[in-house]
């Protein structure tokens, strides 16, 4: 889904950066996506050099770091492991957890010369 | 099919900037207009980078959301809409639930108890913003060209096109997906999910993003229903299921049955918003 608009918009910080601070090529680019989120790696992957090319980011590497699916269950007052978004407890069988990771969309940093 | 976005069009964005720039709109978020909202020029030029000679390697710590930029255009919508007192619905479903007929109904049956204004986003034709016209109320047609959602930034620029009158509704009925408008904040007061008993009951289950984001759930074409085998109580469990707190209405645009409840909720939300003092008064009475 509407991964072309997503790596603009890192494009977007990663100018935003370059206007802060001097650096005229990015090498690498790392985002911090959550495991239960509603991005799929393998297509922002996809669409990367694409829509990077021509741009301050061109030619950079795309590291993806997954952070895994967590969330609270109220009734065992404890931080469950969660795979999906509407997962019950599976100690308890409480029906949902509260999401607490899981659905990250950041840039992390990045590294630039 | 656009293998990237999962639309129905060929690969390869190359949206249209809806607008030139003959009119005055906010400039004081930071945004481009070199390259129109979903623009990506996959021809790509030059670089037209400057390698400088003795640059060093670094890493940047960044840290910031990617959806950073909308967010701050919906915040803006928001806090616009907030003073001049107008509520806000953003309508969402994949294309054929009946989104455009429901607003054609809904405006139809409500416009003499509000002023009601509507965003109609679709990728081509301004096909839906004549139905609503037809019905007398103001509408602006986004086309977002090969771009599978309304984003922010483009519903600004469609509120400097229509005058909204304070107490009013805004109705913004995005592009028929159930995939890409769920990340998109566009500013509005609540999403609502319109899906359809045509489609199927585990529609909240295959798409639990959409559902999730969602405050208020319509199950139209409730008249189809004796010809159907949907499973309204299986459907209503799955969309509780994503989202325990998803308020639900089951509704025909066609015959206007279960719409008297939805209107209920949208006069007692609406009439809220109309009454709350916006936040930039309250900072000036401090």
């Amino acid at each position: 889904m509407h991964e072309v608009s997503l790596i603009e918009s890192v494009v977007a910080l990663v100018e935003d950066e370059r206007r802060k601070q001097d650096f005229s090529r990015v090498r690498l680019i790392r985002l911090k996506l959550g495991a239960v989120g509603h991005v799929e790696p393998d297509a922002l992957r996809f669409c990367f050099e694409a829509v990077t090319r021509g741009t301050i980011a061109e030619g950079a590497r795309l590291d993806i770091d997954i952070v895994p699916g967590k969330g609270w269950c109220s009734t065992c007052s404890r931080t469950m492991p969660l795979d999906e978004r509407f997962a019950a407890c599976p100690l308890c069988g409480c029906a949902p957890l509260l999401m607490t990771a899981g659905d990250e969309l950041r840039v992390s940093e990045m590294e630039v010369e | 099919m656009c293998i990237v976005c999962g639309c129905e069009q060929p690969q390869g964005l190359a949206g249209r900037h809806i607008h030139d720039h003959g009119y005055a709109h906010r400039h004081d978020v930071d945004h481009h207009h070199g390259r129109g909202e979903g623009t990506i020029d996959f021809g790509g030029g030059p670089a037209g980078l400057e390698v400088a000679g003795l640059s060093q390697e670094r890493t940047i710590s960044i840290e910031r959301d990617i959806l950073t930029k909308n967010d701050a255009f919906a915040a803006a919508n928001r806090t616009r809409l907030q003073n001049a007192r107008v509520f806000a619905l953003n309508f969402l479903s994949s294309p054929g639930s009946g989104k455009t007929s429901l607003l054609v109904r809904t405006i139809t049956d409500l416009k003499h108890r509000w002023p009601i204004a509507v965003v109609e986003g679709d990728q081509q034709t301004s096909c839906d913003a004549d139905r609503i016209r037809a019905t007398g109320a103001a509408a602006v047609q986004l086309n977002t060209g090969k771009g599978c959602h309304l984003d922010a930034h483009m519903v600004g620029h469609a509120l400097d096109h229509l005058s909204l009158e304070s107490g009013s509704l805004l109705f913004i009925e995005n592009v028929g997906n159930l995939v890409c408008p769920a990340a998109f904040d566009l500013g509005e007061a609540h999403k609502v999910v319109v899906l359809s008993v045509t489609e199927g009951e585990d529609k909240p289950l295959k798409y639990p993003d959409m559902f999730a984001a969602a405050d208020v759930m319509l199950l139209n074409k409730s008249d189809l229903l004796p010809h159907l085998d949907f499973d309204v109580s299986a459907c209503i469990a799955a969309a509780l299921r994503v989202n325990p707190r998803m308020r639900i209405f089951m509704v025909s645009a066609r015959t206007g049955a279960g719409l008297p409840a939805f209107y209920a909720w949208v006069d007692a939300q609406a009439s809220a918003a109309a009454d709350t003092v916006p936040a930039r008064m309250k900072d000036q009475r401090r």
